[in-house]
């Protein structure tokens, strides 16, 4: 939890989408916006959620903190702390596992930090293991922000995150050269 | 083998764009307006003859399912489209999502006026963000091109589709789940009755079908649910996207016929078990919650929902995870105990702590720390869970222990000897 005063508010381009977001859901079910609001919070905010800015959020839906604080702990996409510019989530789960995921974990031990949830030292990023990312034909995969990187190996994933050092990140999708999730014949 | 003449998701590949002129071109949206003027009665009459049984894994008759929804409500009733697309394995509805976006927003408007609903939202698990990004602009597309908003597509009926991103929680793939979690809450299981087609969203009725599930209705409704019933065997009917993942030589995605024998399955499509049809060991046919198969039985089974049980086991979501004779089994559906027990909600005890329990027992085998009477009492375990949840969370967890031992208990017998007499 940081030690951020209550400073936060939407700057203007998000304050136009949220009012965008509540057309969505009937006017007297205003919570309904809380997780695409807090979503959008978290972007404005190098992508993770400060105790205040739930506050501003909750307030902002006139809805207790305590309701808007247990959707931000029940779901695994909210972030309470900076996870570095970019946060690779490695999927470990069975069908990534069979197809080796724990060469993907050995890259990212390796390239960001032995211990996962832990930014690397220059900042730039961190890695954890997440659970099934709903990509199992093109395993295994990781989720760098908002993309997946897919049918990896040990040397896929270190070119991947290599470039992310070198600041011209690889285009997302199959890094085998296939396209989607068609067979390669 | 199916023919391409006779599959729904022409692009399920996106070799073309998604974009409404390409998908018009491959007859999205024609002239939908004489589907919706046919009527109510006849939409669903139609879906009960397809024999279409509800494609996000519980096999429900999906015509059945939208004759519950109240008649002469005061309320406002809704469509739900379940795209929380999680379960282990599966990763069919992303590719209609980001390359077949029309058939889902045609088969949103279709099925909505069948079920009296002006309103629809599109529940898409948070972590598909630039399949969100595709789908909201082909409904941008849809809007512009006046086929949904007011008098959508000229028929008189005033329909919205609004898309609402998830952010990270398999059980919000749980119907009611959804639902709280769309209402903006912690996404926690209700306790069913009342059921959703009677107070659902909001209080309203509401229904709630898979993305394929929808998909699939403009092309019965043009080619007509007799078409559609033609494919694979009675109450089994129709085409459906396999996903083909874990030992194969080319994992991938591809529609089939319903009741394709699993071999064939594999072997056409997915370029056969890596090392050989014998260096084969067991499947998981159809996503993480239903139990495996051993060889034997992937020997000649059919595909689909009742071969399937007949073999206690199931079709889900046709999610068929492959594993060769190099596989550490015990360890391969331990996986799927932690899976279960990240995903847990927390709400009922028997799952809550279960969950936990049974993964933790589950390592001990694999450390070979256990005893056959350990392995009793992890099954044991199994049946205080199964049946005792709100939701079918606890029973989809204690599921892949209980065919793991099924078939493979006395291998796993001989294995912890073996750990003890080293």
């Amino acid at each position: 939890m940081s030690n951020q005063k209550n400073t936060f508010v939407f700057n203007k381009e998000n304050e136009i989408r949220a009012k965008e977001i509540l057309l969505k859901y009937p006017t007297d079910r205003r919570q309904s916006a809380i997780m695409p609001l807090l979503d959008l919070a978290q972007r404005q905010n190098e992508n993770w959620l400060s105790r205040d800015i739930v506050e501003y959020v909750a307030d902002y839906l006139e809805m207790p903190f305590i309701k808007a604080w247990e959707v931000v702990t029940f779901y695994s996409m909210y972030y309470t702390k900076y996870n570095g510019k970019y946060l690779v989530q490695v999927c470990g789960t069975t069908p990534c596992w069979l197809r080796g995921s724990d060469q993907v974990i050995k890259a990212c031990k390796e390239v960001i930090s032995p211990e996962p949830n832990t930014v690397s030292s220059d900042g730039l990023f961190s890695w954890m293991q997440v659970e099934c990312l709903g990509a199992c034909v093109n395993a295994p995969l990781v989720q760098i922000n908002d993309d997946y990187y897919e049918d990896l190996t040990y040397d896929t994933t270190k070119n991947v995150l290599q470039s992310l050092i070198d600041g011209s990140p690889l285009s997302i999708g199959s890094q085998s050269g296939r396209k989607s999730s068609k067979a390669v014949s | 083998m199916l023919k391409e003449k006779d599959k729904i998701f022409t692009n399920l590949f996106g070799d073309e764009p998604f974009h409404l002129k390409n998908a018009q071109a491959r007859g999205d949206w024609d002239n939908t307006k004489e589907l919706i003027k046919k009527g109510r009665e006849w939409i669903i009459d139609e879906m009960k003859k397809s024999e279409l049984r509800g494609r996000g894994g519980a096999g429900f008759p999906t015509g059945l399912k939208w004759s519950f929804m109240p008649k002469d409500s005061k309320l406002t009733n809704y469509l739900v489209v379940n795209a929380d697309e999680s379960e282990p394995g599966t990763c069919k509805d992303r590719d209609m999502i980001r390359n077949e976006p029309h058939k889902l927003i045609e088969g949103c408007l279709l099925a909505s006026f069948a079920m009296n609903a002006h309103t629809c939202y599109i529940y898409i698990r948070g972590e598909y963000f630039n399949e969100a990004v595709v789908l909201q602009k082909a409904i941008d597309e849809a809007y512009d091109a006046g086929l949904i908003g007011k008098n959508a597509a000229k028929s008189g009926w005033d329909f919205d589709i609004f898309l609402h991103r998830g952010a990270g929680a398999y059980i919000c793939g749980e119907e009611t789940a959804l639902l709280e979690s769309l209402e903006g809450k912690k996404g926690q299981p209700r306790l069913k009755p009342p059921f959703p087609a009677n107070k659902g969203l909001y209080g309203s009725p509401t229904t709630v079908n898979n993305v394929e599930t929808i998909a699939v209705v403009p092309t019965i409704l043009r080619r007509g649910g007799e078409w559609f019933s033609s494919f694979g065997r009675p109450k089994n009917t129709g085409t459906k996207v396999f996903c083909i993942s874990g030992h194969v030589n080319n994992p991938c995605n591809i529609e089939e016929e319903m009741s394709i024998p699993l071999r064939e399955l594999i072997e056409k499509h997915a370029g056969g078990v890596t090392g050989g049809w014998d260096n084969l060991k067991a499947v998981i046919p159809g996503g993480s919650s239903v139990p495996l198969i051993p060889k034997s039985t992937c020997d000649t089974v059919l595909m689909d929902f009742d071969s399937l049980s007949a073999v206690k086991s199931g079709l889900g979501t046709a999610a068929v995870i492959v594993m060769d004779k190099s596989t550490d089994l015990v360890k391969a559906i331990s996986k799927l105990s932690h899976f279960y027990k990240h995903e847990s909600c927390g709400q009922c005890t028997p799952c809550r702590e279960g969950t936990g329990w049974m993964w933790r027992m589950m390592e001990k085998i694999g450390n070979g720390h256990a005893s056959s009477n350990d392995i009793d009492k992890l099954l044991d375990v199994t049946k205080q869970i199964e049946g005792h949840t709100i939701c079918a969370l606890g029973d989809a967890a204690a599921w892949p222990i209980q065919g793991l031992f099924r078939h493979f208990r006395d291998e796993i017998e001989e294995q912890l000897k073996k750990t003890e007499a080293a």
